[in-house]
């Protein structure tokens, strides 16, 4: 009997295929189901920010950095705002470090939901994905109170933020983080526990630390593989020493440490601790202005400056280099999504493509944060 | 049936002594018809409207409520929409085989309206082997969907087709390994007889008449999901991983008529297991009218079937969906075996007990009421934890 002739399928997805999260290409080689590799093929969303930064001056900047990485455009600001405050030495009010840090962490856990509810929505549960988009909607809501934008929020200025918190609004953010505990156990036995959910993660796309280091991940993904590096606390920035929180890590209890369902246990995890962060920044608020004198004109001393922000996607880096004019000479973003895009055709290799879906999600890549 | 050609011939209608054949055909063609435009195509769309407003309660949303009372009548403005769409064949598609294929999915689902009992005297044939008939004819569908997926000349629609037929053919094993308990303990494929060995009461149902069928129907449910392409089992048509399955290339009628089975194939599935566990139309005698008797049956039948028709709706909004080595590991490891062990533990039973003991149909009502109590009791500890005027106040 002769054996079966089979021939290897090359495949096609995106980009504008459902779940890559926006436009991102793979090419696909496949033996039937199983991928003999998955090929990442970015820059479809690529927009010049870096340079349009060197034309527009460093207050006009702010709005564009929203565009970085649209799903947690506080982190982005934020990395902007520090990176100029370094170069031209300004002090940010006590006042104004603590709305960063809870305009922040807000969006933290709005785009950790984002991330865990796609996640169920490309296993095939679209339950979790509206539940989590909910609860986000609720927090959309209290940002759009502090600075009247919901995706791209623009509220922090070179030298603090743009407004002060609304009055009555503490009150209603503490309320909200009461009611988000128990909405966060509901969803874990909802989706997280899940045998088939759980079985369909466990296992699947496992990074072990040496080489989520070498591959340079950051964020929840490094985490994820036991590498407990959180720049939160390692290198502390705005007022985070102040706060009293844990770093979760992956510790392996449904499969191998470092596998996507680590991955999504850290982000869930994160929650509970920016809920922690939250509280105590809510409670401990100091009185003050909230923004910096900053000359409308700004133009810091020539030099260069690099500073690093634990966004949601992890390890933000922003580096800017001035000549003294009232332009960027050059600027530029490390994002974590595209350090995790390295990764995914040595993971692929073996993996079905329904694992591949399951991979990409687990991973929270953002198209825009990839290719900027 | 019978009666009522007899009743066409005795009146007069189609003029003196006509040939047998040729009213008996006029007539029973009339009735099919009749079925599937009034019953069976209106129930599918009606489905939809069900489905998508269930599944929006279920995920905390609101559905669609515009067209008609409470968006009663989205299903037939979809319809109309989907009918103007323009019908795109593909450049590189085989034009035949793909304009054929929805109608085979549709055929799969039409043909099993012929033998579904609605009540005692509602049944279109009462076909000797009537359950044979029904599983036969609905595995059609797999030739449908893969003839789809194969014409599209699409790698999506194809894997599509592939793993439809895969899954389809795999679960009809379990399927029928299930169905045969209950053929063992009437001793007949009919299925008017199979519904006149139960009783109206529970505990005559199949489902609690011993311990086997009770797994049995649990594994015909878990099959028919699989069969009808509902999650978890809704590989075929994965809109995260496969775009939209055999169907990604089609547009406008013919790509609703795909989904129109499938929701229809959610009657047919209930309509199985009520006619095999849950007693079928069995009601009360509260009347000697047969009238009566038969709307009484239509209603019961029907509201067991809509019970299952939920079920597997909420199954939908609950589960994620299982990935293709783990749907055929469950088929081939669990569900084979068990259903094997099932027919052979069947069998010993009604060796030992021919006509069914009673004790223990009472102990597998109580067992089942436990089972409903227990499962409530969690639902109302998870309603009083779950903070329910966040739901609806998003300010607070």
């Amino acid at each position: 009997m002769s054996t079966l002739h089979t021939e290897e399928m090359t495949l096609n997805m995106g980009p504008q295929h459902p779940s890559t999260h926006g436009v991102l290409r793979f090419v696909i080689r496949a033996d039937g189901e199983v991928m003999r590799e998955a090929i990442p093929d970015v820059g479809y969303l690529h927009r010049s920010i870096e340079k349009i930064a060197e034309k527009v001056g460093y207050h006009g900047f702010m709005p564009y950095t929203d565009r970085v990485d649209y799903v947690c455009a506080m982190f982005t600001n934020q990395g902007w705002g520090m990176a100029c405050e370094k170069l031209a030495k300004i002090e940010v009010p006590r006042r104004g470090e603590y709305c960063r840090v809870i305009a922040a962490e807000f969006n933290r856990i709005a785009s950790h939901l984002l991330a865990v509810g796609t996640m169920g929505m490309d296993i095939g549960a679209f339950t979790p994905f509206v539940h989590a988009l909910r609860e986000r909607e609720m927090i959309n809501d209290l940002i759009e109170e502090l600075c009247g934008a919901r995706l791209t929020f623009n509220y922090m200025r070179i030298g603090g933020v743009a407004w002060d918190l609304p009055p009555g609004w503490r009150e209603k953010a503490l309320a909200y983080l009461d009611h988000f505990d128990p909405i966060l156990d509901e969803f874990n036995s909802l989706i997280s526990f899940n045998k088939i959910f759980v079985e369909r993660l466990a296992n699947i796309g496992v990074i072990p630390a040496e080489e989520a280091i070498n591959y340079n991940l950051v964020g929840p993904n490094l985490r994820g593989s036991g590498v407990k590096w959180d720049i939160r606390k390692d290198l502390p920035y705005s007022v985070y020493p102040d706060f009293d929180f844990d770093v979760p890590i992956g510790q392996g209890q449904w499969g191998v440490v470092g596998d996507s369902m680590d991955r999504y246990m850290v982000r869930i995890l994160e929650m509970k601790e920016s809920v922690k962060i939250l509280c105590q920044a809510l409670t401990r608020i100091p009185s003050g202005p909230v923004l910096a004198k900053v000359v409308r004109n700004f133009k810091p001393p020539a030099g260069e400056c690099q500073i690093r922000v634990e966004s949601a996607r992890g390890d933000m880096g922003w580096y800017v280099v001035s000549d003294g004019t009232g332009y960027p000479w050059r600027v530029h973003v490390r994002t974590g999504s595209f350090a995790a895009m390295g990764l995914i055709q040595k993971l692929s290799r073996g993996l079905m493509i329904a694992d591949l879906v399951a991979l990409i999600a687990s991973l929270d890549v953002i198209a825009p944060e990839i290719d900027r | 049936m019978q009666q009522l050609i007899e009743y066409v011939i005795a009146s007069g209608m189609l003029g003196k002594n006509p040939p047998y054949q040729i009213v008996a055909a006029v007539v029973v063609l009339l009735a099919s018809a009749f079925v599937v435009l009034v019953v069976a195509l209106p129930f599918a769309g009606i489905v939809t409207w069900v489905e998508r407003r269930v599944w929006a309660r279920i995920q905390s949303r609101i559905g669609p409520n515009r067209v008609g009372p409470q968006g009663f009548l989205q299903w037939l403005a979809d319809g109309i929409k989907l009918i103007c769409k323009e019908d795109i064949v593909p450049t590189d598609a085989d034009p035949h085989l793909f304009k054929l294929a929805p109608y085979l999915v549709m055929l799969a689902w039409i043909l099993p309206w012929a033998v579904m009992p609605f009540s005692s005297a509602l049944i279109l044939a009462d076909l000797n082997v009537g359950i044979l008939y029904m599983t036969a004819v609905t595995a059609v569908t797999v030739v449908g969907i893969l003839m789809a997926g194969w014409s599209s000349n699409d790698k999506w629609s194809l894997i599509g087709g592939i793993r439809s037929a895969a899954q389809i053919i795999s679960y009809e094993i379990p399927a029928g390994l299930s169905i045969f308990p209950v053929v063992m303990m009437t001793g007949t494929l009919s299925m008017e007889r199979i519904i006149k060995a139960q009783g109206w009461t529970p505990q005559h149902w199949f489902l609690f008449a011993n311990p086997f069928c009770f797994i049995a129907a649990g594994i015909l449910f878990v099959s028919a999901l699989a069969e009808g392409n509902r999650t978890p089992f809704d590989l075929p048509e994965a809109e995260s991983e496969l775009v939209a399955g055999f169907a990604t290339e089609y547009s406008g009628m013919r790509y609703s008529l795909f989904f129109m089975a499938e929701w229809g194939n959610l009657f047919i599935i209930g309509a199985i297991i009520a006619t095999l566990f849950l007693g079928g139309w069995q009601a009360p005698r509260v009347s000697a009218d047969p009238v009566v008797m038969n709307i009484l049956q239509l209603i019961v039948f029907n509201a067991k079937v809509l019970f299952l028709v939920f079920l597997s709706m909420w199954i939908r909004g609950t589960l994620p969906r299982i990935r293709i080595d783990q749907l055929v590991t469950v088929c081939w490891k669990y569900l084979v075996p068990i259903a094997f062990a099932n027919l052979i533990g069947t069998a010993v039973w009604v060796a030992l007990w021919p006509e069914g003991n009673s004790v223990m149909g009472y102990l597998m009502v109580a067992l089942g009421a436990a089972l409903v109590v227990l499962f409530m009791r969690r639902v109302i500890y998870y309603l009083r934890r779950a903070r329910m005027e966040l739901y609806f106040r998003p300010n607070i």
